[in-house]
This record gives C-alpha cells, sequence and structure tokens, in this order.
C-alpha cells in the first residue's frame, strides 16, 4: 500500500503526514516537486505548508511544479489525492477541485483545535466517518477562508459535495462555514484543517484525524 | 523596449478583508473620504521591443493562467506610456 507525499519548497507538514501514513500501516513514499514520476503510488497527499512562499497566490506556483501535471492527470481518472491546507490551496489553483481559499476574514493567522462535523463519508478519504460525526483536529492557516461563487455553492451544496464543515463560530470567513470540499467522483478532497496532527493523544489534541488515512487504506485493501 | 502593466483585482463579490482594514485605518487618521477601499496587484512587465496585439494576448494569457486566479480575480493588461 504505497501513498504518496509531496514535498514541495516550503512545504512544513510533509512529514507528519508520512507519519500518518505509516500509522495506519502503508507505505509512505517521498515524491519531490521537481520530479513528474509518482513512483507508482495508489494515492497521493499534498501536505501542509508555505510551497513557493505563498508567493502569488497560495498555492499559485506549485501548481506548475512538475509533479503536479501527473497529479493532476491521475486524479482526473480516479487517483485519490488529499490536499490538506495547502494542499487544498493546490487542488483550488491546480482546478481539481472549485473555489479558491482567501485570506481569513479578520487577517489573524488562526492556530487552534477545530471541531467539525463529517458530512459526506463516501469519499475516497471519509468512509472510516459516519455522517454527522463531529471530530476535532488543529486548523492553522492565515488563507482559509473558502470562497466561491453562488452557483459554485449551490452545487456543492445541492450535490452533497461538502465533505466538513466548521463546528461553532465561521473561524475565518468560509461560505457556510465549509471547511473541506470533495469533486463529483470522491476521490479528490480538500480540507483546511490538519489531520495528519491529530493521529494519537501524545502529540495532538485527539485521534480523530486517523479516519482520513484507515479510509483511504481500506479503500486500497478493498480494490 | 516596452512596460506592460497587468492589475489584478478581487472580483467585486469576493470579500477583501485587507481592503476593508486599509479603509478602516483611513478614518482614523483623519481621512474621511473614503466610502470603500479595496486592495489588488500591479505587474509591470518589461519586454524587448514593440507591445504587438500578438505580445499583448500572450500576456492576457499568461495573466488568465498564472498572475490573476479568475475564480476570484479580474484583471487588466494595457501598456504603459
Amino acid at each position: 500500500m504505497k501513498i504518496g507525499v509531496i514535498t514541495f519548497p516550503g512545504s512544513l507538514d510533509d512529514r507528519d503526514a508520512a507519519r500518518a501514513v505509516r500509522a495506519v500501516g502503508a507505505e509512505a513514499v517521498a515524491l519531490w516537486h521537481g520530479d513528474s514520476d509518482l513512483r507508482g503510488v495508489e494515492a497521493v497527499i499534498l501536505p501542509g505548508g508555505f510551497s513557493y512562499g505563498d508567493y502569488l497566490r497560495c498555492g499559485a506556483i506549485s501548481r506548475f511544479a512538475p509533479v503536479m501535471s501527473s497529479v493532476i492527470e491521475k486524479a482526473k481518472s480516479g487517483l485519490p489525492v488529499l490536499g490538506i491546507c495547502n494542499g487544498f490551496q493546490v487542488l483550488c489553483e491546480s482546478h481539481l477541485l472549485p473555489g479558491a481559499l482567501t485570506r481569513n476574514h479578520a487577517l489573524h493567522f488562526l492556530c487552534s483545535d477545530q471541531r467539525l462535523k463529517i458530512e459526506n463519508n463516501s469519499t475516497a478519504w471519509t468512509s472510516e466517518y459516519e455522517i454527522g460525526e463531529e471530530i476535532v483536529i488543529p486548523l492553522k492557516n492565515g488563507e482559509g477562508s473558502f470562497q466561491c461563487d453562488d452557483s459554485t455553492l449551490a452545487r456543492l451544496e445541492g450535490e452533497g459535495l461538502v465533505v466538513a464543515r466548521y463546528v461553532g463560530e465561521n473561524p475565518n470567513g468560509s461560505r457556510n462555514v465549509i471547511a473541506g470540499i470533495t469533486n463529483e467522483r470522491g476521490n479528490i478532497v480538500g480540507l483546511m484543517p490538519h489531520p495528519e496532527h491529530a493521529i494519537d493523544s501524545l502529540t495532538g489534541p485527539s485521534a480523530d484525524g486517523l479516519g482520513f488515512f484507515t479510509s483511504i487504506l481500506s479503500r486500497m485493501v478493498s480494490k | 523596449m516596452a512596460k506592460i502593466v497587468v492589475d489584478v483585482m478581487l472580483k467585486p463579490e469576493i470579500l477583501d478583508p485587507q481592503g476593508q482594514a486599509v479603509g478602516a485605518a483611513l478614518p482614523r487618521l483623519g481621512f474621511t473620504f473614503a466610502t470603500s477601499v479595496r486592495q489588488g496587484k500591479r505587474f509591470e512587465i518589461e519586454i524587448e521591443g514593440e507591445p504587438t496585439p500578438a505580445i499583448l494576448a500572450e500576456i492576457s494569457q499568461a495573466a488568465e493562467t498564472l498572475l490573476a486566479n479568475p475564480v476570484i480575480e479580474n484583471f487588466s493588461v494595457r501598456v504603459e506610456k
């Protein structure tokens, strides 16, 4: 079971993502932004951080990295891809997911344990959760406000493509308090908060984030 | 040599918290003229030779691909005199 974790210049959370992959018994394969070879992985994680210094717009330059050409092509034919935080921004800039992430409405960088509600458990990355299940995982970003036009928002809501929503006060001004979304096929998921930082109670607020990694593993095993 | 300016602005319907923060700071300094402030980006691109329609079209394409995110931003391209 090989799951690739991409490292861009400025990625921060690639090691924690790889650790989470290993924690569920899969093999974490390091993928380099400048190398278009995906090394035979069966799923890919785009980790959090500040790739290319967040220059221009978050994720805007990473989107054109050689590795992303391969990820975009394979994701369109069903490769499971999880983008966390900066990875979510890269997925939106790549147009693999609709919308965009903009500056938090209060302009503060947020870093806190955040309660979320899972609303879609038919994606490749959320099958081990119950619909309506609440989880607590870290949220840390400066540009996490999910924005899109009205028709896109209506489509996301109408087709059940919202994967997770913030519970309680809207932390960053995201439309409809959206924390994560998926595509029609359910293989691509973008999430602002960080499940890879919540895989055991020793180092995170909970082990609630593990479900993203056990979900992809059970999908790969059952295939 | 010519200079081409690409201005990139958030679409009107997209929240601009940076512009709002600037707009809120102005009256604190005694500047009371503004009813709204929105903040954008300006790119200055220098090219060899004349800005032909073909080059301007290419710059527009670059703006749409990289300089602006058409999901949330509008852009304009002009030649600086």
